[in-house]
Protein backbone atom coordinates (compact mmCIF):
# COMPACT_ATOMS: atom_id res chain seq x y z
CA UNK A 1 0.00 0.00 0.00
CA UNK A 2 2.69 2.46 -1.06
CA UNK A 3 2.26 6.15 -1.66
CA UNK A 4 1.50 7.06 -5.23
CA UNK A 5 4.28 8.78 -7.11
CA UNK A 6 4.55 12.55 -6.93
CA UNK A 7 2.21 14.32 -9.31
CA UNK A 8 3.30 15.78 -12.58
CA UNK A 9 0.83 18.61 -12.22
CA UNK A 10 2.33 21.65 -10.54
CA UNK A 11 -0.05 24.48 -9.82
CA UNK A 12 -3.27 22.50 -10.15
CA UNK A 13 -5.30 22.93 -6.98
CA UNK A 14 -7.04 20.10 -5.13
CA UNK A 15 -10.38 21.71 -5.96
CA UNK A 16 -9.50 21.52 -9.66
CA UNK A 17 -8.85 17.79 -9.38
CA UNK A 18 -12.21 17.45 -7.62
CA UNK A 19 -13.88 19.38 -10.46
CA UNK A 20 -12.31 17.10 -13.07
CA UNK A 21 -13.39 14.04 -11.10
CA UNK A 22 -16.95 15.39 -10.98
CA UNK A 23 -16.88 16.15 -14.72
CA UNK A 24 -15.94 12.51 -15.38
CA UNK A 25 -19.22 11.45 -13.75
CA UNK A 26 -20.98 12.82 -16.85
CA UNK A 27 -18.71 11.21 -19.47
CA UNK A 28 -20.74 9.29 -22.01
CA UNK A 29 -23.98 11.07 -21.13
CA UNK A 30 -26.16 12.33 -23.95
CA UNK A 31 -29.20 14.55 -23.55
CA UNK A 32 -29.86 14.10 -19.84
CA UNK A 33 -30.51 16.65 -17.11
CA UNK A 34 -27.32 17.16 -15.13
CA UNK A 35 -28.10 18.09 -11.54
CA UNK A 36 -25.15 18.93 -9.35
CA UNK A 37 -25.11 20.00 -5.69
CA UNK A 38 -21.98 21.64 -4.29
CA UNK A 39 -19.35 23.73 -6.02
CA UNK A 40 -17.09 21.01 -7.47
CA UNK A 41 -20.09 19.12 -8.93
CA UNK A 42 -21.59 22.31 -10.40
CA UNK A 43 -18.24 23.14 -11.95
CA UNK A 44 -17.73 19.56 -13.14
CA UNK A 45 -21.10 19.41 -14.90
CA UNK A 46 -20.33 22.68 -16.69
CA UNK A 47 -16.88 21.50 -17.68
CA UNK A 48 -18.28 18.23 -19.05
CA UNK A 49 -20.84 20.16 -21.07
CA UNK A 50 -18.15 22.46 -22.50
CA UNK A 51 -15.99 19.51 -23.53
CA UNK A 52 -16.88 15.82 -23.81
CA UNK A 53 -20.63 15.82 -22.98
CA UNK A 54 -21.99 18.72 -25.07
CA UNK A 55 -25.63 17.56 -25.03
CA UNK A 56 -25.97 17.75 -21.22
CA UNK A 57 -28.94 19.82 -20.06
CA UNK A 58 -28.20 22.19 -17.18
CA UNK A 59 -30.68 23.82 -14.78
CA UNK A 60 -30.73 27.37 -13.45
CA UNK A 61 -31.08 26.09 -9.89
CA UNK A 62 -34.64 27.45 -9.77
CA UNK A 63 -37.40 26.47 -12.19
CA UNK A 64 -35.82 26.41 -15.66
CA UNK A 65 -33.33 24.73 -17.95
CA UNK A 66 -30.61 27.06 -19.21
CA UNK A 67 -29.17 27.52 -22.65
CA UNK A 68 -25.39 27.35 -23.00
CA UNK A 69 -22.99 26.98 -20.08
CA UNK A 70 -23.18 29.87 -17.62
CA UNK A 71 -20.35 30.49 -15.16
CA UNK A 72 -20.77 29.60 -11.48
CA UNK A 73 -22.67 32.39 -9.74
CA UNK A 74 -23.74 34.06 -12.98
CA UNK A 75 -26.50 36.61 -12.21
CA UNK A 76 -29.95 35.17 -13.06
CA UNK A 77 -30.64 38.15 -15.34
CA UNK A 78 -27.79 37.04 -17.64
CA UNK A 79 -29.11 33.49 -18.15
CA UNK A 80 -30.82 32.45 -21.36
CA UNK A 81 -33.60 30.00 -20.48
CA UNK A 82 -34.69 27.23 -22.82
CA UNK A 83 -37.43 25.37 -20.93
CA UNK A 84 -39.70 25.54 -17.89
CA UNK A 85 -38.72 23.03 -15.20
CA UNK A 86 -40.77 23.60 -12.04
CA UNK A 87 -40.47 21.01 -9.26
CA UNK A 88 -43.51 19.06 -10.39
CA UNK A 89 -41.85 18.48 -13.78
CA UNK A 90 -38.54 17.60 -12.14
CA UNK A 91 -40.26 14.45 -10.87
CA UNK A 92 -41.28 13.57 -14.42
CA UNK A 93 -37.60 13.76 -15.36
CA UNK A 94 -36.44 11.83 -12.28
CA UNK A 95 -38.92 9.02 -12.80
CA UNK A 96 -38.20 8.85 -16.55
CA UNK A 97 -34.52 8.31 -15.78
CA UNK A 98 -33.32 11.17 -18.01
CA UNK A 99 -31.12 12.60 -15.29
CA UNK A 100 -27.61 12.23 -13.89
CA UNK A 101 -27.14 13.59 -10.41
CA UNK A 102 -24.33 14.39 -8.00
CA UNK A 103 -25.71 14.84 -4.48
CA UNK A 104 -23.85 15.53 -1.28
CA UNK A 105 -23.68 13.03 1.57
CA UNK A 106 -23.34 13.75 5.28
CA UNK A 107 -22.59 10.03 5.66
CA UNK A 108 -21.87 7.35 3.06
CA UNK A 109 -21.12 3.69 3.67
CA UNK A 110 -19.44 0.66 2.15
CA UNK A 111 -22.33 -0.40 -0.09
CA UNK A 112 -23.19 3.15 -1.17
CA UNK A 113 -26.00 4.07 1.20
CA UNK A 114 -26.14 7.83 1.78
CA UNK A 115 -27.56 9.84 4.67
CA UNK A 116 -28.78 13.45 4.66
CA UNK A 117 -31.67 12.87 7.09
CA UNK A 118 -30.38 12.67 10.63
CA UNK A 119 -27.36 11.67 12.71
CA UNK A 120 -28.07 9.14 15.45
CA UNK A 121 -31.36 7.38 16.10
CA UNK A 122 -34.00 8.59 13.62
CA UNK A 123 -36.70 8.54 16.31
CA UNK A 124 -34.85 11.17 18.30
CA UNK A 125 -31.79 12.31 16.35
CA UNK A 126 -28.63 13.64 17.85
CA UNK A 127 -28.55 16.04 14.89
CA UNK A 128 -31.50 16.65 12.58
CA UNK A 129 -30.22 17.31 9.05
CA UNK A 130 -32.21 18.63 6.06
CA UNK A 131 -34.25 15.43 5.51
CA UNK A 132 -34.16 12.58 2.98
CA UNK A 133 -35.28 15.01 0.24
CA UNK A 134 -35.49 13.17 -3.10
CA UNK A 135 -32.63 10.77 -2.37
CA UNK A 136 -34.73 7.59 -2.03
CA UNK A 137 -36.46 8.19 -5.37
CA UNK A 138 -33.40 9.49 -7.19
CA UNK A 139 -31.25 6.48 -6.43
CA UNK A 140 -33.73 3.89 -7.70
CA UNK A 141 -34.59 5.88 -10.85
CA UNK A 142 -31.37 7.22 -12.37
CA UNK A 143 -27.62 7.32 -12.02
CA UNK A 144 -26.54 9.01 -8.81
CA UNK A 145 -23.07 9.96 -7.59
CA UNK A 146 -21.94 11.65 -4.39
CA UNK A 147 -19.67 14.52 -3.48
CA UNK A 148 -18.11 14.59 -0.01
CA UNK A 149 -15.83 17.61 0.44
CA UNK A 150 -14.69 16.50 3.93
CA UNK A 151 -13.58 12.87 3.72
CA UNK A 152 -13.22 11.52 7.27
CA UNK A 153 -14.25 8.59 9.44
CA UNK A 154 -17.34 10.67 10.32
CA UNK A 155 -18.49 10.90 6.70
CA UNK A 156 -17.24 7.53 5.35
CA UNK A 157 -18.90 5.27 7.92
CA UNK A 158 -19.45 1.53 8.28
CA UNK A 159 -23.21 1.99 8.19
CA UNK A 160 -25.14 5.23 7.71
CA UNK A 161 -27.61 6.16 10.44
CA UNK A 162 -30.59 6.77 8.11
CA UNK A 163 -30.56 5.31 4.59
CA UNK A 164 -31.70 8.21 2.40
CA UNK A 165 -29.97 7.38 -0.90
CA UNK A 166 -30.12 3.61 -1.51
CA UNK A 167 -26.88 1.64 -1.95
CA UNK A 168 -26.28 -1.59 -3.84
CA UNK A 169 -27.05 -4.15 -1.11
CA UNK A 170 -30.25 -2.39 -0.10
CA UNK A 171 -31.40 -2.04 -3.72
CA UNK A 172 -30.75 -5.72 -4.37
CA UNK A 173 -32.63 -6.76 -1.23
CA UNK A 174 -35.62 -4.59 -2.14
CA UNK A 175 -36.26 -6.57 -5.32
CA UNK A 176 -36.11 -6.11 -9.09
CA UNK A 177 -38.15 -2.88 -9.12
CA UNK A 178 -35.54 -1.20 -6.94
CA UNK A 179 -32.53 -2.51 -8.85
CA UNK A 180 -33.83 -2.03 -12.39
CA UNK A 181 -32.58 1.55 -12.84
CA UNK A 182 -30.24 1.76 -9.85
CA UNK A 183 -26.66 2.93 -10.34
CA UNK A 184 -24.29 4.59 -7.89
CA UNK A 185 -21.67 5.71 -10.37
CA UNK A 186 -18.90 7.43 -8.44
CA UNK A 187 -18.17 8.92 -5.06
CA UNK A 188 -15.86 11.92 -5.25
CA UNK A 189 -14.23 13.25 -2.09
CA UNK A 190 -11.52 15.78 -1.39
CA UNK A 191 -9.11 12.82 -1.17
CA UNK A 192 -10.02 10.64 -4.14
CA UNK A 193 -12.56 8.96 -6.37
CA UNK A 194 -14.41 5.73 -5.52
CA UNK A 195 -16.74 3.34 -7.32
CA UNK A 196 -18.54 0.03 -6.76
CA UNK A 197 -16.95 -1.88 -9.63
CA UNK A 198 -16.33 -4.95 -7.46
CA UNK A 199 -17.94 -8.41 -7.51
CA UNK A 200 -19.97 -7.78 -4.36
CA UNK A 201 -20.65 -4.11 -5.13
CA UNK A 202 -18.72 -2.59 -2.25
CA UNK A 203 -16.72 0.62 -2.42
CA UNK A 204 -13.37 0.56 -4.15
CA UNK A 205 -10.68 3.20 -4.53
CA UNK A 206 -10.74 4.29 -8.17
CA UNK A 207 -8.09 7.00 -7.94
CA UNK A 208 -6.46 9.23 -5.36
CA UNK A 209 -5.88 12.91 -5.93
CA UNK A 210 -2.20 13.90 -6.32
CA UNK A 211 -0.41 14.45 -2.99
CA UNK A 212 -2.85 12.07 -1.30
CA UNK A 213 -1.63 8.57 -0.41
CA UNK A 214 -3.70 5.42 -0.30
CA UNK A 215 -2.86 5.26 3.41
CA UNK A 216 -4.36 8.74 3.88
CA UNK A 217 -7.59 7.52 2.32
CA UNK A 218 -7.69 4.28 4.29
CA UNK A 219 -7.09 6.14 7.57
CA UNK A 220 -9.88 8.62 6.82
CA UNK A 221 -12.38 5.84 6.10
CA UNK A 222 -14.21 3.96 8.87
CA UNK A 223 -14.89 0.84 6.76
CA UNK A 224 -12.71 -1.50 4.76
CA UNK A 225 -12.25 -0.16 1.25
CA UNK A 226 -11.35 -2.41 -1.66
CA UNK A 227 -7.79 -1.38 -2.49
CA UNK A 228 -6.71 -2.54 -5.97
CA UNK A 229 -3.01 -3.17 -6.52
CA UNK A 230 -2.41 -0.27 -8.89
CA UNK A 231 -4.26 2.87 -7.99
CA UNK A 232 -3.80 5.76 -10.40
CA UNK A 233 -3.87 9.42 -9.62
CA UNK A 234 -7.02 11.30 -10.51
CA UNK A 235 -6.30 12.60 -13.99
CA UNK A 236 -4.79 16.04 -14.38
CA UNK A 237 -6.94 18.62 -16.15
CA UNK A 238 -5.71 19.41 -19.65
CA UNK A 239 -4.45 22.96 -20.28
CA UNK A 240 -7.67 23.65 -22.19
CA UNK A 241 -9.77 22.38 -19.27
CA UNK A 242 -7.81 24.49 -16.79
CA UNK A 243 -8.33 27.51 -18.99
CA UNK A 244 -12.09 26.86 -19.00
CA UNK A 245 -12.21 26.32 -15.23
CA UNK A 246 -10.15 29.36 -14.32
CA UNK A 247 -11.18 31.93 -16.89
CA UNK A 248 -14.67 31.01 -18.01
CA UNK A 249 -16.55 28.79 -15.59
CA UNK A 250 -15.25 29.90 -12.19
CA UNK A 251 -13.35 33.16 -12.60
CA UNK A 252 -14.10 34.11 -8.97
CA UNK A 253 -12.41 30.97 -7.65
CA UNK A 254 -15.41 29.70 -5.66
CA UNK A 255 -13.97 26.16 -6.02
CA UNK A 256 -11.00 26.98 -3.81
CA UNK A 257 -13.27 28.07 -0.97
CA UNK A 258 -14.98 24.68 -0.87
CA UNK A 259 -11.77 22.61 -0.96
CA UNK A 260 -8.42 24.11 0.02
CA UNK A 261 -4.92 23.22 -1.07
CA UNK B 1 -70.13 34.21 -8.20
CA UNK B 2 -69.72 33.65 -4.50
CA UNK B 3 -67.71 36.21 -2.59
CA UNK B 4 -65.18 34.11 -0.66
CA UNK B 5 -63.26 36.92 0.98
CA UNK B 6 -62.22 36.28 4.58
CA UNK B 7 -59.98 37.85 7.20
CA UNK B 8 -57.01 35.97 8.67
CA UNK B 9 -59.05 35.55 11.86
CA UNK B 10 -61.95 34.09 9.85
CA UNK B 11 -59.49 31.64 8.35
CA UNK B 12 -58.08 30.44 11.66
CA UNK B 13 -61.65 30.33 12.98
CA UNK B 14 -62.37 27.58 10.45
CA UNK B 15 -59.51 25.44 11.75
CA UNK B 16 -59.62 23.18 14.79
CA UNK B 17 -57.07 21.67 17.13
CA UNK B 18 -55.99 18.20 16.07
CA UNK B 19 -56.49 18.91 12.35
CA UNK B 20 -54.13 17.81 9.58
CA UNK B 21 -53.16 21.00 7.75
CA UNK B 22 -51.29 21.29 4.46
CA UNK B 23 -49.14 24.36 3.91
CA UNK B 24 -48.20 25.34 0.34
CA UNK B 25 -44.96 26.78 -1.01
CA UNK B 26 -41.54 25.12 -0.89
CA UNK B 27 -38.71 25.64 1.64
CA UNK B 28 -38.43 29.36 2.23
CA UNK B 29 -40.45 30.27 -0.88
CA UNK B 30 -44.02 31.57 -1.21
CA UNK B 31 -45.12 30.28 2.18
CA UNK B 32 -48.48 31.50 3.55
CA UNK B 33 -46.67 33.10 6.48
CA UNK B 34 -49.42 35.56 7.44
CA UNK B 35 -51.74 32.56 7.91
CA UNK B 36 -49.00 30.78 9.89
CA UNK B 37 -48.62 33.86 12.11
CA UNK B 38 -52.41 33.93 12.60
CA UNK B 39 -52.24 30.27 13.73
CA UNK B 40 -49.44 31.22 16.15
CA UNK B 41 -51.76 33.85 17.70
CA UNK B 42 -54.67 31.41 17.94
CA UNK B 43 -55.55 28.74 20.50
CA UNK B 44 -55.02 25.97 17.92
CA UNK B 45 -52.82 23.08 18.99
CA UNK B 46 -52.04 19.43 18.35
CA UNK B 47 -51.79 20.00 14.58
CA UNK B 48 -50.39 17.61 12.01
CA UNK B 49 -48.49 19.81 9.56
CA UNK B 50 -47.92 18.56 6.01
CA UNK B 51 -45.36 20.72 4.24
CA UNK B 52 -42.46 21.01 1.81
CA UNK B 53 -41.04 22.51 4.94
CA UNK B 54 -39.56 25.91 5.60
CA UNK B 55 -39.89 28.44 8.43
CA UNK B 56 -43.62 27.66 8.58
CA UNK B 57 -42.73 24.35 10.20
CA UNK B 58 -40.08 25.88 12.47
CA UNK B 59 -42.35 28.63 13.78
CA UNK B 60 -45.29 26.30 14.42
CA UNK B 61 -43.01 23.84 16.25
CA UNK B 62 -41.49 26.62 18.37
CA UNK B 63 -44.96 27.74 19.45
CA UNK B 64 -45.93 24.22 20.52
CA UNK B 65 -48.71 24.00 17.94
CA UNK B 66 -47.50 20.79 16.33
CA UNK B 67 -48.06 17.17 17.24
CA UNK B 68 -46.68 15.71 14.02
CA UNK B 69 -44.80 16.86 10.91
CA UNK B 70 -45.11 15.14 7.52
CA UNK B 71 -42.07 16.18 5.48
CA UNK B 72 -39.33 15.27 3.02
CA UNK B 73 -37.14 18.14 4.18
CA UNK B 74 -37.27 21.31 6.22
CA UNK B 75 -34.98 24.03 4.88
CA UNK B 76 -34.58 27.79 4.69
CA UNK B 77 -32.91 27.46 1.24
CA UNK B 78 -30.09 29.96 1.76
CA UNK B 79 -29.62 28.43 5.24
CA UNK B 80 -29.73 24.62 5.11
CA UNK B 81 -31.89 23.85 8.15
CA UNK B 82 -34.47 25.50 10.40
CA UNK B 83 -33.19 25.79 14.00
CA UNK B 84 -36.60 25.35 15.65
CA UNK B 85 -37.40 22.22 13.68
CA UNK B 86 -34.00 20.79 14.60
CA UNK B 87 -34.71 21.33 18.29
CA UNK B 88 -38.21 19.88 17.96
CA UNK B 89 -36.83 16.70 16.40
CA UNK B 90 -33.80 16.42 18.65
CA UNK B 91 -35.89 16.76 21.82
CA UNK B 92 -38.60 14.44 20.53
CA UNK B 93 -41.18 17.22 20.87
CA UNK B 94 -42.91 16.28 17.61
CA UNK B 95 -43.82 13.04 15.91
CA UNK B 96 -42.45 12.70 12.39
CA UNK B 97 -43.43 11.10 9.10
CA UNK B 98 -40.39 11.53 6.84
CA UNK B 99 -40.84 10.56 3.19
CA UNK B 100 -39.17 11.15 -0.17
CA UNK B 101 -40.32 14.46 -1.65
CA UNK B 102 -41.67 12.65 -4.73
CA UNK B 103 -43.67 10.29 -2.50
CA UNK B 104 -45.04 13.44 -0.86
CA UNK B 105 -46.20 14.70 -4.29
CA UNK B 106 -47.87 11.37 -5.07
CA UNK B 107 -49.58 11.35 -1.67
CA UNK B 108 -51.17 14.74 -2.41
CA UNK B 109 -52.03 13.64 -5.94
CA UNK B 110 -53.69 10.44 -4.69
CA UNK B 111 -55.74 12.42 -2.16
CA UNK B 112 -56.79 14.95 -4.80
CA UNK B 113 -57.81 12.11 -7.16
CA UNK B 114 -59.65 10.25 -4.37
CA UNK B 115 -57.66 7.04 -4.84
CA UNK B 116 -56.14 5.27 -1.82
CA UNK B 117 -52.55 5.18 -3.10
CA UNK B 118 -50.30 5.65 -6.11
CA UNK B 119 -47.43 3.30 -6.99
CA UNK B 120 -43.81 4.45 -7.20
CA UNK B 121 -40.25 3.18 -7.03
CA UNK B 122 -39.39 6.03 -4.65
CA UNK B 123 -38.83 4.71 -1.16
CA UNK B 124 -37.85 1.15 -2.13
CA UNK B 125 -34.78 0.01 -0.20
CA UNK B 126 -34.55 3.20 1.84
CA UNK B 127 -35.13 3.83 5.55
CA UNK B 128 -38.32 5.69 4.62
CA UNK B 129 -39.86 2.20 4.72
CA UNK B 130 -38.26 1.42 8.10
CA UNK B 131 -39.23 4.63 9.90
CA UNK B 132 -42.79 4.53 8.51
CA UNK B 133 -43.82 0.96 9.30
CA UNK B 134 -47.36 1.64 8.07
CA UNK B 135 -46.12 2.04 4.48
CA UNK B 136 -46.95 -0.90 2.24
CA UNK B 137 -45.82 -2.15 -1.14
CA UNK B 138 -48.05 -3.31 -3.98
CA UNK B 139 -47.35 -5.89 -6.67
CA UNK B 140 -48.13 -4.98 -10.25
CA UNK B 141 -51.07 -7.09 -11.49
CA UNK B 142 -49.46 -7.15 -14.95
CA UNK B 143 -46.82 -9.42 -16.41
CA UNK B 144 -43.85 -7.50 -14.94
CA UNK B 145 -45.10 -8.25 -11.38
CA UNK B 146 -42.89 -5.45 -10.03
CA UNK B 147 -43.23 -4.71 -6.32
CA UNK B 148 -43.60 -0.96 -5.82
CA UNK B 149 -44.26 1.38 -2.92
CA UNK B 150 -47.99 2.10 -2.50
CA UNK B 151 -47.81 5.74 -1.43
CA UNK B 152 -50.97 6.37 0.58
CA UNK B 153 -53.14 9.41 -0.07
CA UNK B 154 -52.16 12.34 2.16
CA UNK B 155 -55.63 13.52 3.00
CA UNK B 156 -55.77 17.01 4.53
CA UNK B 157 -58.47 18.49 6.73
CA UNK B 158 -57.44 21.95 5.53
CA UNK B 159 -54.85 23.55 3.28
CA UNK B 160 -53.57 27.09 2.89
CA UNK B 161 -51.42 28.46 0.06
CA UNK B 162 -50.18 31.96 -0.78
CA UNK B 163 -50.38 33.42 -4.30
CA UNK B 164 -49.51 36.71 -5.95
CA UNK B 165 -53.01 37.68 -7.09
CA UNK B 166 -56.53 36.35 -6.58
CA UNK B 167 -60.08 37.49 -7.18
CA UNK B 168 -62.88 37.58 -4.63
CA UNK B 169 -64.27 34.24 -5.79
CA UNK B 170 -60.97 32.49 -5.08
CA UNK B 171 -59.29 32.10 -8.47
CA UNK B 172 -55.56 32.48 -7.87
CA UNK B 173 -52.66 33.67 -10.02
CA UNK B 174 -49.04 32.65 -9.41
CA UNK B 175 -46.66 35.06 -11.15
CA UNK B 176 -43.38 33.48 -10.02
CA UNK B 177 -41.56 30.74 -11.93
CA UNK B 178 -42.77 27.74 -9.92
CA UNK B 179 -46.33 26.94 -8.83
CA UNK B 180 -44.86 24.21 -6.60
CA UNK B 181 -47.57 21.80 -5.39
CA UNK B 182 -50.10 24.38 -4.24
CA UNK B 183 -52.85 23.12 -6.52
CA UNK B 184 -52.46 19.61 -5.10
CA UNK B 185 -52.48 20.82 -1.48
CA UNK B 186 -55.85 22.43 -2.20
CA UNK B 187 -57.04 19.37 -4.10
CA UNK B 188 -56.12 17.09 -1.19
CA UNK B 189 -57.99 19.14 1.43
CA UNK B 190 -61.54 19.39 2.74
CA UNK B 191 -61.28 23.12 3.58
CA UNK B 192 -59.20 25.16 1.12
CA UNK B 193 -57.78 28.64 1.70
CA UNK B 194 -55.82 30.97 -0.55
CA UNK B 195 -54.03 34.02 0.82
CA UNK B 196 -52.83 36.61 -1.65
CA UNK B 197 -50.75 39.73 -2.00
CA UNK B 198 -53.66 41.48 -3.65
CA UNK B 199 -57.28 40.79 -4.56
CA UNK B 200 -57.99 42.17 -8.01
CA UNK B 201 -60.94 42.21 -10.39
CA UNK B 202 -61.08 39.05 -12.48
CA UNK B 203 -60.69 41.20 -15.62
CA UNK B 204 -57.23 42.28 -14.40
CA UNK B 205 -55.65 38.80 -14.35
CA UNK B 206 -54.80 38.97 -18.06
CA UNK B 207 -52.83 42.19 -17.66
CA UNK B 208 -50.84 40.69 -14.76
CA UNK B 209 -49.61 37.57 -16.56
CA UNK B 210 -50.33 34.97 -19.24
CA UNK B 211 -53.08 32.35 -18.97
CA UNK B 212 -50.83 29.69 -17.44
CA UNK B 213 -50.17 31.93 -14.41
CA UNK B 214 -53.90 31.66 -13.56
CA UNK B 215 -53.28 28.22 -12.17
CA UNK B 216 -55.54 28.02 -9.08
CA UNK B 217 -59.18 27.67 -10.11
CA UNK B 218 -62.05 28.59 -7.81
CA UNK B 219 -63.06 24.92 -7.97
CA UNK B 220 -60.27 24.48 -5.43
CA UNK B 221 -60.95 27.31 -2.97
CA UNK B 222 -63.37 27.97 -0.12
CA UNK B 223 -61.89 31.21 1.14
CA UNK B 224 -59.52 33.97 0.01
CA UNK B 225 -57.65 36.41 2.24
CA UNK B 226 -55.88 39.55 1.03
CA UNK B 227 -52.73 40.03 3.06
CA UNK B 228 -49.94 42.11 1.49
CA UNK B 229 -46.50 40.84 2.48
CA UNK B 230 -48.22 37.62 3.47
CA UNK B 231 -45.28 35.42 2.49
CA UNK B 232 -42.66 37.51 4.31
CA UNK B 233 -39.89 36.60 5.11
CA UNK B 234 -40.00 33.90 2.45
CA UNK B 235 -39.70 34.74 -1.25
CA UNK B 236 -42.76 35.81 -3.22
CA UNK B 237 -41.31 36.73 -6.60
CA UNK B 238 -41.89 38.87 -8.56
CA UNK B 239 -43.53 40.87 -5.75
CA UNK B 240 -40.54 40.49 -3.42
CA UNK B 241 -37.47 38.34 -2.87
CA UNK B 242 -36.73 36.43 0.32
CA UNK B 243 -35.78 38.86 3.11
CA UNK B 244 -32.37 37.33 3.74
CA UNK B 245 -31.41 39.76 6.50
CA UNK B 246 -34.62 39.07 8.36
CA UNK B 247 -34.18 35.33 7.87
CA UNK B 248 -30.68 35.54 9.33
CA UNK B 249 -32.10 37.49 12.27
CA UNK B 250 -34.76 34.75 12.72
CA UNK B 251 -32.08 32.05 12.81
CA UNK B 252 -29.86 34.03 15.18
CA UNK B 253 -32.79 34.68 17.53
CA UNK B 254 -33.91 31.06 17.40
CA UNK B 255 -30.49 29.90 18.52
CA UNK B 256 -30.62 31.88 21.77
CA UNK B 257 -33.49 31.80 24.35
CA UNK B 258 -33.25 35.50 25.22
CA UNK B 259 -33.02 36.41 21.56
CA UNK B 260 -36.09 34.34 20.82
CA UNK B 261 -38.13 36.01 23.57
CA UNK B 262 -37.26 39.37 22.03
CA UNK B 263 -38.14 38.16 18.54
CA UNK B 264 -41.49 36.83 19.72
CA UNK B 265 -42.34 40.03 21.53
CA UNK B 266 -41.45 42.24 18.60
CA UNK B 267 -42.80 40.20 15.68
CA UNK B 268 -45.20 37.51 16.86
CA UNK B 269 -47.07 38.98 19.84
CA UNK B 270 -48.58 41.57 17.48
CA UNK B 271 -51.25 41.33 14.79
CA UNK B 272 -50.37 41.11 11.08
CA UNK B 273 -50.35 44.89 10.61
CA UNK B 274 -48.04 45.14 13.62
CA UNK B 275 -45.78 42.47 12.11
CA UNK B 276 -45.54 44.29 8.81
CA UNK B 277 -44.76 47.58 10.57
CA UNK B 278 -42.11 45.90 12.72
CA UNK B 279 -40.42 44.32 9.70
CA UNK B 280 -40.32 47.69 7.90
CA UNK B 281 -38.66 49.18 10.98
CA UNK B 282 -36.23 46.24 11.05
CA UNK B 283 -35.36 46.77 7.39
CA UNK B 284 -34.50 50.40 8.14
CA UNK B 285 -32.30 49.25 11.04
CA UNK B 286 -30.51 46.68 8.85
CA UNK B 287 -29.86 49.38 6.26
CA UNK B 288 -28.53 51.82 8.88
CA UNK B 289 -26.27 49.33 10.69
CA UNK B 290 -22.64 49.06 9.60
CA UNK B 291 -23.19 45.35 8.91
CA UNK B 292 -26.37 45.99 6.93
CA UNK B 293 -26.25 45.44 3.21
CA UNK B 294 -22.86 43.77 3.51
CA UNK B 295 -24.15 40.56 2.02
Amino acid sequence: MGAPAAPDSPGVSRAEFCAIACAEVFRGDGEVMASAFGTAPALGARLARMTFAPDLVLTDGDAALVHGTPALGAPPSTLVLESHMPYRKVFDVVWSGRRNLIMMASQIDRTGNQNISAIGDWARPKVQLVGVRGAPGNTVNHSTSYWVPNHSTRSFVEQVDVVSGVGYARAAAAGPAAGRYHEIRHVVSNLGVFDFDTPDRVMRIRSVHPEVTVDDVVEATAFELVVPPDIPHTRTPTPAELELIRNMLDPRGLRNREVRG
Amino acid sequence: MADKRLSLEDLTGELHSGMTIGIGGWGSRRKPMAAVRAILRSDLSDLTVVSYGGPDVGLLCAAGKVAKVVFGFVTLDSIPTDPHFKVARQTGAVEAMEIDEGMFYLGLLAASQRVPFLPTRAGLGSDVMRVNPSLRTVTSPYEDAEELVAMPALHLDAAVVHVNRADSSGSGQILGPDPFFDELFLGAADRRFVTTERIIDTEQFASEGPLQTMCISRLLTDGVVETAGGAHFTACVPDYARDEEFQRAYVAAASDPDGWAGFEERYLAVDEAGYQAATRAAAAEFAASPMGGAK
